[in-house]
């Protein structure tokens, strides 16, 4: 058994509750929702927090809710949600790409998208994946509600916009029609944090042509999109050769480090590889969702 | 799951199908364990217990300068703060190995290896146990680390071992087994020689239940009882007899349920003995329950052999002879288990299945700054490094002479007719049909079929890669003329008592970590005596209610404890003939037996079953002439010989090209055990083994980096393969009893680690060919796969 240093603990009842607690006790005080990220190292002693603030009575903030053209997620949604929800496997097949290769069962029960997000490891899967689909979180403190991009959010390895008095309540992602997403993941065991990953997102003008973009990479040392390959995309006709030069792009961007996952040169070729294969992927299930009715995602009234 | 040859219906089962004897059976002690009701080392809560934590070196090599406690000795709830100094005052800083060597319990003047023990806090809780460790400030002189071990004979390197007198280098042994003239004289004239580095990395056991211990020391009556998690109770008592100065029979070692072992609870841990220090310096028991980070960086580790190996042939693929030379990394502390005329264990059966003439080996042991150990994982004493080396390079071989791996494999085993086989090293292997098996695992998998079908995917530029490999084991040590450890011969006993209304206890010296000895050995006294398993408690895993012997490891349970079992059962049952005669007034000569029953020959009708012969055992029957009134007997057995399992094992892989990912896609294990007591057992343990397998060909290694920093030290770094990674197993079986054996069982516990990572390692190299590549080093991870195949021009597919 690895024992955690000492520390107090409190359950919030609201989310005015959980703020309060956090203010109160200041920047030793944590947040705890799923704890599978928390929990391992505060047993390694590498987390020190000095009082546990346990959100899991907070269920307003556990929903997956349709509401026009965007989908809210609330922050304590866990990992098997994201996972089993029909309307998410529709609208973002890349989330359950992901999903499917986050951790195991015991895990995904109880990890929760906020607490991916807040985590910020450099090879949390879902990071790439709200980056890639446009996401905004939704951030409330003692002063208020404040709304964040995703490249707001990210402040870097293990570090984010979210002030230490501050929770993270909801995601919300833009529905686009004639869409299709992918992620794809090399592991060197199921449920093994990333070697290296990529999550491609693209929408189709009305003319077939690619209207928006994006692709993320995960474990290699990028925070956000690729910008270049967004640029390289929009208004262009998938194909293949357009595939290739947004995977060397890729490569180009990604800044990984050798570990025992692997070396420099794998895991940049790995960038290349995946943004390759998520880019076909997505890109035939975009085709498919605009094939399929027309306008199979159009945006209406939730 | 495929299972060829399924037994035929037990003849002699009960109603409910339940076999009287050999036969599948469900596990007896199963249900405890999947209600929860399991007992463990650390479920044991003794009144006034207190708890035990080890302050461990952050780093792998560095002078001990000072070393301060009171501000740990001062947290609320610590109750002692032991330090090697105050070891060293009890004569108890250093205890020996299992290896003629000692190591150090807590450090006095050196830190050997990051994670090694340097304080024990004694609490009145775990947690102010573990808090008090950040209190002990001590101060290290860091020096530079020996970590690669091919620098460590160098004259510049760092010498490990400097508190021996008089060593200045890190040398341990030199061992040699074969004839290096008659072999080099071979090789010399052969038409094809073959020669390759093979590495077989450092893994760890990494058992499910980590290391621990609750010591008892009573002041008043002198009696330690040590609960521990310990493969070999009884060694384990001898041995703190030896160290603690306790007189043996005033010590109790309990070994209760135990979460695997994996040889990894063969050894005994300083945490074991600090456990009993802080009991007897408390006056208090004491438990010690060691973390998963501590048991992955401290505990025995296994392998660690850097092989260089040699094949050689004639041009029509004839194997002529086999050479290697091995520099072995045994850590800090020589501690390997083994037996003591062995330093490189039996891994003089690296020459395989194969009729050789001539073969040598010669192991170089070394120390570096790692931890100590080299015990095992399912190894059964090095077994797993020979059978690696001896099969990658047959395939090397093959694919040399460009003959299929299967033929070649084919051409060169022994055969049947060559039982019992002088093999060049020494060894006699006692029974064996190899071709048999190998053929029935080529069908199984269809042999033929995959090869088509992997021309056809080469065709489409898709990576598909079929693996064989064909093993022999030497297990059931062993023979006392040869073997001990620590001067223990390797023999086992056995007791067994039928009670007066015919059920009855063996009591065995040999302890289970998950191999279901309750059930196994209460089924070879079924067979024997003819009474349902049901009704035979076995007793294991504590030294005051069971015979001495030496514990289970090396796959040794069934071939040594399961003959001393047989043997004592078939004691009983001569007993019985003898009661049952003075019971029906006839001679002993004239009864004849059956399962379960000794009638009168002729006339079957009368009879007596050996309950009611019990019962007249401890009735008023007049007994004859030296006979006494009981149904009790006791043996302790000692092997002629080894036993020598074998088996045929082909693996399928599919390897991603663009990703080096490598998926095991099938997988046919064909073992030979011998005589099958519970199959339902027997497939249980090659599932396993296989899974282990899994895990070292593509995942596992424990890797340090230059400061000698362990880098496996979590789950998270250091993989288990889960059935996420393995396919269905397809397992089936032929039955070679080994002769000299009382029932002909060979053992199968390590059989499918030792079996399937070259078939793994074999199919991965076998997919990677076109690229013109014949080896690659262990684990075949997917940066790993992936670099072999760089700068190699795309292969014309
Ligand atoms: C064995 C294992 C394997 C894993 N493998 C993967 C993997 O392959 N890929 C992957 O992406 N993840 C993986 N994870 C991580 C897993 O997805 C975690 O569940 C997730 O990262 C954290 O979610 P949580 O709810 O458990 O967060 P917690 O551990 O409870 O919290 C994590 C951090 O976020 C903060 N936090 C949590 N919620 C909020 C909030 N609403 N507002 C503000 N701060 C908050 C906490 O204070 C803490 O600092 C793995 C975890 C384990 C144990």
């Amino acid at each position: 058994m690895q024992i955690p240093a000492p520390f107090e603990y409190a359950r919030a009842d609201t989310v005015d509750d959980a703020i309060a607690l956090l203010s109160r006790h200041g920047p030793e005080a944590r947040i705890i929702a799923g704890g599978h990220s928390l929990l391992p190292m505060m047993k390694l002693r590498l987390a020190r927090p000095e009082w546990l603030i346990d959100i899991n009575d907070l269920y307003e903030l556990d929903f997956v809710l349709r509401d026009g053209d965007r989908l809210r997620i609330g922050a304590l949604t866990r990992h098997t949600t994201l996972l089993e929800s029909a309307e998410i496997a529709a609208l973002f097949p890349i989330v359950g790409d992901a999903e499917r290769v986050i951790a195991d069962p015991i895990v995904r029960n109880r990890g929760t998208i906020g607490g991916s997000l807040c985590q910020a490891d450099p090879a949390e899967d879902l990071a790439t994946v709200c980056d890639v689909l446009g996401a905004e979180a939704i951030v409330r403190g003692p002063s208020g509600e404040r709304m964040l991009t995703m490249t707001e959010f990210h402040r870097g390895a293990y570090e984010t916009a979210v002030a230490p008095d501050e929770l993270l309540c909801e995601v919300r992602i833009p529905i686009r029609p004639r869409s299709g997403s992918a992620y794809e993941k090399v592991e060197r065991r199921v449920g093994d944090w990333a070697v290296a990953a990529a999550g491609a997102a693209l929408s189709f003008a009305e003319d077939g042509t690619i209207a928006v973009a994006s692709v993320g990479l995960t474990a290699v040392g990028l925070d956000g999109t690729v910008g270049a390959v967004t640029e390289l995309l929009r208004g262009e006709r998938p194909g293949e050769p357009l595939f290739i030069e947004a995977g060397r792009l890729a490569a180009l961007a990604a800044d990984p480090v050798a570990d025992q996952r692997g070396p420099i040169d794998y895991k940049r070729h790995l960038a290349d590889e995946l943004t390759r294969r998520v880019l076909r992927r997505a890109s035939d299930r975009a085709a498919q969702s605009a094939g399929a009715t027309g306008h199979p995602t159009t945006p209406q009234e939730g | 799951m495929t299972i060829l040859q399924e037994h035929a219906p037990n003849p002699a089962a009960d109603d409910a199908g339940r076999p009287i004897g050999y036969g599948r059976l469900q596990r007896k002690e199963d249900p405890r364990f999947v209600r929860g009701r399991g007992h463990y080392v650390d479920d044991i809560t003794l009144p006034g217990m207190l708890h035990g934590a080890i302050l461990r070196s952050p780093v792998a090599h560095a002078r001990l300068v000072s070393i301060d406690t009171s501000a740990a000795l001062a947290h609320p709830g610590v109750v002692a703060v032991i330090t090697g100094a105050d070891l060293l005052g009890l004569g108890l800083a250093w205890a020996p190995t299992l290896s003629a060597d000692v190591q150090a319990v807590l450090v006095t003047d050196k830190v050997r290896f990051q994670g090694q023990e340097v304080a024990f806090v004694v609490a009145e809780d775990r947690y102010a146990a573990r808090d008090a460790l950040e209190l002990i400030e001590v101060d290290y002189d860091v020096l530079p680390p020996l970590v690669d071990a091919r620098k460590a004979l160098d004259p510049d390197a760092p010498v490990v071992r400097d508190e021996m007198e008089g060593r200045t280098d890190n040398h341990i042994f030199d061992w040699e087994a074969g004839n290096k003239a008659e072999t080099d004289a071979v090789f010399a004239a052969a038409d094809v020689v073959v020669s390759q580095e093979i590495v077989y990395p450092r893994s760890h056991p990494a058992p499910m239940e980590t290391c621990g211990a609750v010591a008892d020391f009573d002041a008043v009556t002198g009696k330690l009882t040590l609960y521990e998690t310990s493969q070999a109770p009884h060694a384990h008592r001898t041995l703190f007899a030896m160290v603690a100065g306790i007189p043996e029979h005033k010590i109790r070692i309990v070994s209760p349920d135990i979460g695997g072992g994996f040889g990894n609870k063969v050894g005994i841990y300083p945490g074991y003995i600090l456990a009993v220090v802080g009991s007897i310096v408390t006056g208090k028991p004491v438990k010690w329950m060691e973390d998963r980070s501590e048991n992955l960086m401290s505990t025995s580790f296994a392998r660690d052999y850097i092989m260089q190996g040699e094949i050689a042939a004639t041009k029509d693929g004839k194997i002529l002879a086999v050479r290697t030379s091995v520099l072995a990394d045994h850590g800090a502390f020589n501690a390997t288990a083994q037996p003591t005329k062995y330093p490189a264990g039996f891994f003089h059966i690296f020459t395989g299945s194969y009729d050789l003439q001539a073969a040598h080996c010669s192991v170089t042991g070394v120390y570096t700054n790692k931890a100590p150990g080299g015990v095992a994982y399912a190894c059964s004493f090095r077994v797993t490094e020979a059978v690696y080396l001896i099969e990658r390079l047959v395939d090397i071989l093959a694919a040399k002479l460009e003959v299929d791996p299967a033929e070649l494999r084919l051409k060169n085993l022994i055969k049947p007719e060559q039982f019992p086989y002088p093999n060049k090293t020494g060894w006699e292997y006692d029974s064996g049909n190899y071709e048999r098996a190998l053929r029935l695992s080529m069908s199984m998998a269809g042999y033929d079929d995959l090869r088509r079908e992997q021309r056809a995917k080469r065709d489409r530029g898709e990576l598909m890669g079929i693996g064989i490999s064909f093993f022999t084991e030497t297990v059931g040590a062993g023979p006392r003329k040869h073997m001990d450890i620590v001067g223990l011969g390797m023999n086992d006993g056995a007791e067994l008592r039928v009670h007066p209304t015919g059920k009855a206890v063996v009591r065995i010296s040999v302890q289970s970590q998950g191999q279901g000895h309750e059930t196994t050995f209460a089924q070879i006294v079924a067979e024997e005596i003819g009474i349902p398993p049901e009704d035979i408690d076995v007793v294991h895993g504590d030294t005051d209610q069971t015979p001495f012997g030496l514990g289970t490891y090396g796959s040794r349970s069934t071939p040594v404890s399961g003959a001393a079992v047989a043997l004592v059962a078939r004691k009983v049952r001569e007993k019985a003939r003898f009661i049952a005669a003075a019971m029906l007034e006839t001679r002993p000569e004239d009864l004849e037996w059956e399962k379960g029953r000794w009638f009168v020959k002729g006339d079957p009708s009368v009879g007596k079953t050996i309950a009611e012969i019990a019962m007249g055992a401890y009735g008023t029957v007049a007994l004859p002439e030296g006979i006494d009134g009981n149904l009790d007997a006791e043996v302790t057995y000692d092997p002629p010989n080894l036993t020598f399992p074998f088996g045929a094992y082909i693996c399928v892989v599919d390897v991603d090209p663009g990703t080096g990912h490598v998926a095991v896609r099938r997988f046919v294990a064909v073992d030979d055990c011998g005589t099958r007591i519970n199959p339902m057992i027997i497939e249980g343990q090659v599932h396993g083994g296989l899974t282990d397998g899994v895990g070292m060909a593509l995942m596992q290694f424990i890797e340090f980096d230059e400061s000698g920093n362990n880098l496996g030290g979590s789950f998270m770094d250091y993989l288990i393969p889960t059935a996420m990674e393995v396919p269905d197993w397809e397992t089936g079986y032929t039955v070679t009893p080994s002769p000299h054996h009382p029932i002909g069982a060979k053992g199968i516990g390590e059989s499918a680690t030792v079996g399937s990572p070259p078939a793994i390692v074999n199919a991965v190299v076998d997919a990677l060919s076109p690229f013109g590549i014949t080896h690659m080093d262990m684990p075949c991870t997917p940066a790993r796969v992936w670099a072999a195949i760089q700068g190699r021009p795309r292969p014309p597919i």
